[in-house]
């Protein structure tokens, strides 16, 4: 068995982790980050990518509302090229309160939030999908964010400064002593080898699993489990955030990414965080409730559906989730006992960064160190990891380098062999063996209007002939990287994207036969 | 201005598999047919005629044996297109469909009592019925484990010697690979432009130069499917003279040439047996004569429209890929006649959670309903008309992408469709 040694030992790289591990690496403090997954494979990876300016929480906390401004400050000066800085606008629609949308302006005053009321007409200007019956609009700061661009260079900077990140790791045990956890238990998911920890401290940074964390060394936090659905449309509706103006509900928010926008969400409480896919129902849904907002809604053609657990704590008894806080939770588990144990959950990637830092000052204080937080200040360099996440980029390099062998692989999104090559050495990097899957988190690949039926294939044959792939790999990688893109193609399958999934089908179990698992090896 | 009309006795609305082998038949039979279609579906086909190869889906149990597996399949599935038709009418239509491939230059072989066992571009096997004389050397030497080179080029996307030596590798270890530079050298090569390359003789006389040397033991070569289109056998022939082994194609992904070798061969022989083409058109149902029970249509845009008016219709206008079907949130339509579709009660049901699912996707069982003569049947569950007839993949109860029947039932069909037109005017008149 594999024994390692940390300073402080983070469970989860979604947003939180990979910050906390960029904190404390900017500390002097070495980290390993074991991710049971890959990169933001939990809520982080699975939101709108919006960088809130705070105004959608002025009237139900406006502490969080605070929390948002400045936080969303601080990012779009010290990643920048993480955020779209869109602005975004607040629109109330016929039968929306009015005494809402009225009240709006001062309590986005009162929270230092800029917000400036807008002519009807203005609005319907600059965004001209905007509905008819829009009776009121407000203009604030909203941004757009690359959630996995940002995950990526957190954890790129930290491995900069000598922290690890081990992926398909997940937590099988504490060894606790006395007050103490001595050691934790590892097992790597893919191929079940398990691996030891020895930390001084460990961190619950799990998002909705940090619970189950919790619970395997008997402590319980009680998790509430709001599972959310977005879309993704074909073509960005809107240049700026669209909010929706009115106590918030489901499918408030448009949120531009790229060439595409994203509408969402719902808010459904579930019991397992595990298994969850979007429903046709929840797609409905989406649509007709945002239709009201920007009726373009109800007919534009979409790309994926995708659906995120929010992972929250209970404080009071409440029906509805969006009433539980959205605040963080930061948990020293000195208080039940284990005084090298730390939760942090909750929150939303706007704060991330402070969550971080709060959480970072409880480890250093329980490791004596007096180092203070530089992310407040110091920039993030630019590394290669995150680039290709970012719609458009491969297309430019592409055409930039302009090199006629380097052939396209990915041809809805323009990623060329090179990229792809280009990504499998950034895995390389991070002593992650190449698949479908780690490939497509990294890139565009499998996000155009193919859905991966042609790119998927290259891909594989690529990596064949690169010698990443062998034996009969491919064909698990394959179906693994084909199911995942097909939980958020179903929902969506009717009129041109059924026809797409019937070539699919046609294709990969007509003619491939991929869906024979025990198929003819020529045997 | 007075617009063309076309009177005939059969209007075969539909140019993929099904269409065009409906309008051979009817050809064949002497009936005066006309043939409408967009653009076809055949230059997606993998270019391999599956008859019948998995059922129960749900088990993936894959037969030798297409006839017993049609055997079982009727008998668990009655409604099954299958039910309609006697076996030895479907090896009737089968034969007849590959005589007419035979005489016009692009011979298929098929093992009459069982499948045929081809390798795909991803390495995986597939049982299939006929098989292009092209790619027919693969099932021996796949059988006998023969030595074999496998050869793949470079700017080729999508297709890996290597990968599909890996993957066969534990029940075929003699596999070799070699990578060449196509001898008309672009940085990224189309399948359809190979293989219009190499019907050149000196571009393929070049190519196995650059072979041969690598043939060594190998008593048999595999290539992607790119020797020719319009004088596949001619090149085959070439190639195994200048290497002076077999050799065999491997069928890569659509559009794949073995499928635009079915397209053009239809296209151009059909004519010559009589067949009037009105393709790349639109086609619109007006009504049916009230006098005569003819069914009349309109064929092409609003400034050059023809009138088409028979006394029968075959439609054959394919699932939603083949626009014959069309779908919006709420549920599915026939896009022609607006026919009763059947199918699931709820979009929810249309596909399953796993893309996998060894079950099969509901809604690819959604399709027309017929009578024992493939009449589509309206609400009542009578013959929504008298002389309309369907064939192929918009039938329902069937999933040819997992029961691997899919030109088996557009061939079968067509001929069952094409019978009993004929015997439902003979009853007529």
């Amino acid at each position: 068995m594999a024994l390692l040694k940390a300073d402080v030992l983070i469970i989860g790289g979604g947003a939180t982790g990979t910050g906390l591990a960029r904190d404390l690496s900017l500390r002097g403090i070495q980290c390993v980050l074991v991710e049971k997954d890959d990169i933001n494979a939990g809520a982080s990876g699975r939101n709108h990518g919006l960088l809130h300016s705070g105004a959608r929480y002025v009237s139900s906390d406006q502490e969080a509302a605070k929390e948002c401004r400045e936080e969303g400050e601080l990012i779009k000066k010290l990643a920048p090229h993480c955020v779209d800085n869109t602005g975004g606008l607040f629109v109330a629609v016929e039968g929306d309160n009015e005494n809402y949308a009225a009240d709006f302006p001062q309590l986005c005053d009162e929270c230092g939030i800029p917000a400036t009321s807008l002519d009807i007409r203005d609005a319907r200007e600059m965004e001209p999908e905007l509905s008819e019956k829009t009776i009121a609009a407000c203009m604030v700061e909203d941004a757009s964010i690359d959630p996995f661009m940002l995950s990526l260079e957190n954890m790129a900077h930290a491995q900069n400064l000598g922290s690890t990140y081990i992926r398909h790791m997940k937590v099988a045990g504490f060894k606790i002593s006395g007050n103490r956890i001595q050691s934790v238990n590892l097992r790597n998911t893919l191929n079940r080898k398990e691996t030891t920890v020895e930390a001084d401290q460990v961190v619950n940074a799990a998002g909705v699993w940090s619970g189950e964390i919790a619970a395997l060394a008997d402590i319980k936090i009680d998790m509430v489990y709001s599972k959310g659905t977005l879309l993704i449309t074909q073509n960005r509706i809107t240049q700026r955030v669209v909010n929706r103006l009115r106590k918030a509900s489901d499918a408030d928010i448009l949120v531009p990414g790229g060439t595409v926008s994203i509408i969402g969400t719902t808010s459904t409480h579930i019991d397992n965080p595990d298994d969850i896919y979007p429903t046709v129902r929840e797609v409905d849904y989406i649509i007709e409730e945002g239709g009201a907002m920007l009726p373009v809604l109800r007919k534009t053609r979409y790309i994926r559906a995708y659906s995120g657990v929010r992972p929250l704590v209970r404080l009071k008894a409440s029906g509805d989730d969006r009433d539980v806080s959205r605040g963080y939770t930061l948990i020293d588990h000195t208080e039940n006992g284990l005084e090298n144990f730390i939760t942090i959950t909750g929150g939303k990637l706007t704060t991330y960064r402070l969550m971080a830092e709060k959480t970072a000052d409880t480890v250093c204080r329980h490791l004596g160190v007096s180092a203070p937080c530089k992310t407040r200040t110091e920039p993030f360099p630019r590394s290669e990891h995150g680039k290709w996440t970012e719609p458009g980029f491969a297309p430019r390099e592409w055409m930039r380098k302009n090199d006629p062998t380097d052939i396209l692989l990915c041809e809805c999104e323009m990623v060329s062999e090179s990229a792809v090559d280009d990504i499998i050495a950034s895995l390389a990097h991070q002593k992650k063996r190449p698949d479908l899957c780690s490939i497509g988190l990294r890139s565009r690949v499998g996000k155009g209007p193919c859905q991966g039926t042609f790119c998927s294939l290259r891909i594989a044959a690529h990596m064949y002939d690169q010698g990443y792939l062998e034996a009969d790999q491919g064909t698990p990688s394959l179906r693994e990287f084909l199911r995942k893109r097909w939980r958020g193609q179903r929902p969506l399958l009717w009129d041109t994207h059924l026809v797409q999934a019937e070539l699919q089908e046609a294709m990969h179990c007509g003619f491939l036969g991929l869906e024979l698992e025990s198929s003819e090896k020529g045997g | 201005m007075s617009r063309p009309t076309i009177n005939c006795d059969l209007f075969v609305i539909g140019s993929g598999m099904a269409g065009m082998a409906a309008a051979l038949f009817a050809a064949g039979r002497g009936i005066n047919t006309v043939q409408a279609g967009m653009s076809s579906e055949l230059a997606y086909a993998s270019g391999l005629l599956d008859l019948m190869a998995v059922h129960p889906v749900r088990e993936s149990r894959i037969w030798d044996d297409p006839w017993a597996g049609i055997d079982a399949l009727i008998r668990d599935i009655p409604d099954h297109p299958y039910a309609h038709i006697e076996k030895a009418d479907i090896r009737q239509a089968l034969d007849e469909f590959m005589a007419f491939l035979n005489s016009a230059g692009l011979p298929y072989k098929a093992d009459t009592d069982h499948n045929s066992r081809v390798i795909t571009s991803v390495g995986t096997v597939k049982p299939t019925y006929c098989v292009p004389g092209s790619i027919w050397n693969v099932v021996r030497a796949l059988q006998e484990k023969q030595p074999c080179l496998l050869v793949d080029f470079r700017g080729l996307k999508g297709f890996s010697a290597r990968q599909i030596k890996e993957m066969l590798r534990e029940n075929w270890p003699s596999l070799q690979t070699a990578r060449f530079s196509f001898p008309s050298h672009a940085p990224e090569l189309y399948t359809e432009h190979m293989a219009r390359e190499l019907e050149k003789p000196e571009i393929c006389e070049k190519l196995a130069e650059k072979i041969f040397p690598y043939v060594e033991d190998a008593r048999v070569v595999g290539l992607p499917a790119v020797l020719g289109i319009t004088r596949t056998e001619e090149v085959v022939s070439n190639m195994e003279k200048f290497l002076n082994v077999p050799v065999f194609e491997i069928p890569t992904m659509p559009p794949s040439v073995p499928g635009m070798r079915l397209k053009r061969i239809f296209e151009t022989g059909l004519p010559k047996l009589g067949v009037k083409p009105l393709l790349q058109q639109k086609v619109r149902y007006v009504k049916s004569s009230k006098s005569t029970g003819d069914l009349i249509f309109e064929v092409g845009p609003s400034d050059s429209r023809t009138t088409v008016c028979a006394k029968g219709v075959i439609l054959a206008s394919g699932r939603f890929f083949g626009k014959g079907l069309y779908s919006d949130r709420n549920s599915v339509y026939e896009t022609i006649f607006n026919l009763p579709v059947h199918q699931p009660d709820t979009r929810s049901l249309w596909h399953r959670k796993d893309l996998f699912d060894t079950r099969g996707h509901l809604i690819s069982r959604a399709g027309l309903e017929t009578d024992e003569f493939l009449r589509p049947i309206d609400k009542s569950g009578r013959p929504a008309y008298n002389t309309l007839f369907a064939a192929g993949s918009v039938l329902a109860h069937q999933d040819w992408m997992r029961m691997k029947c899919g030109a088996g039932l557009a061939i079968a069909t067509a001929s069952h469709a094409v019978n009993s037109f004929l015997k439902i005017k003979s009853s007529l008149s």
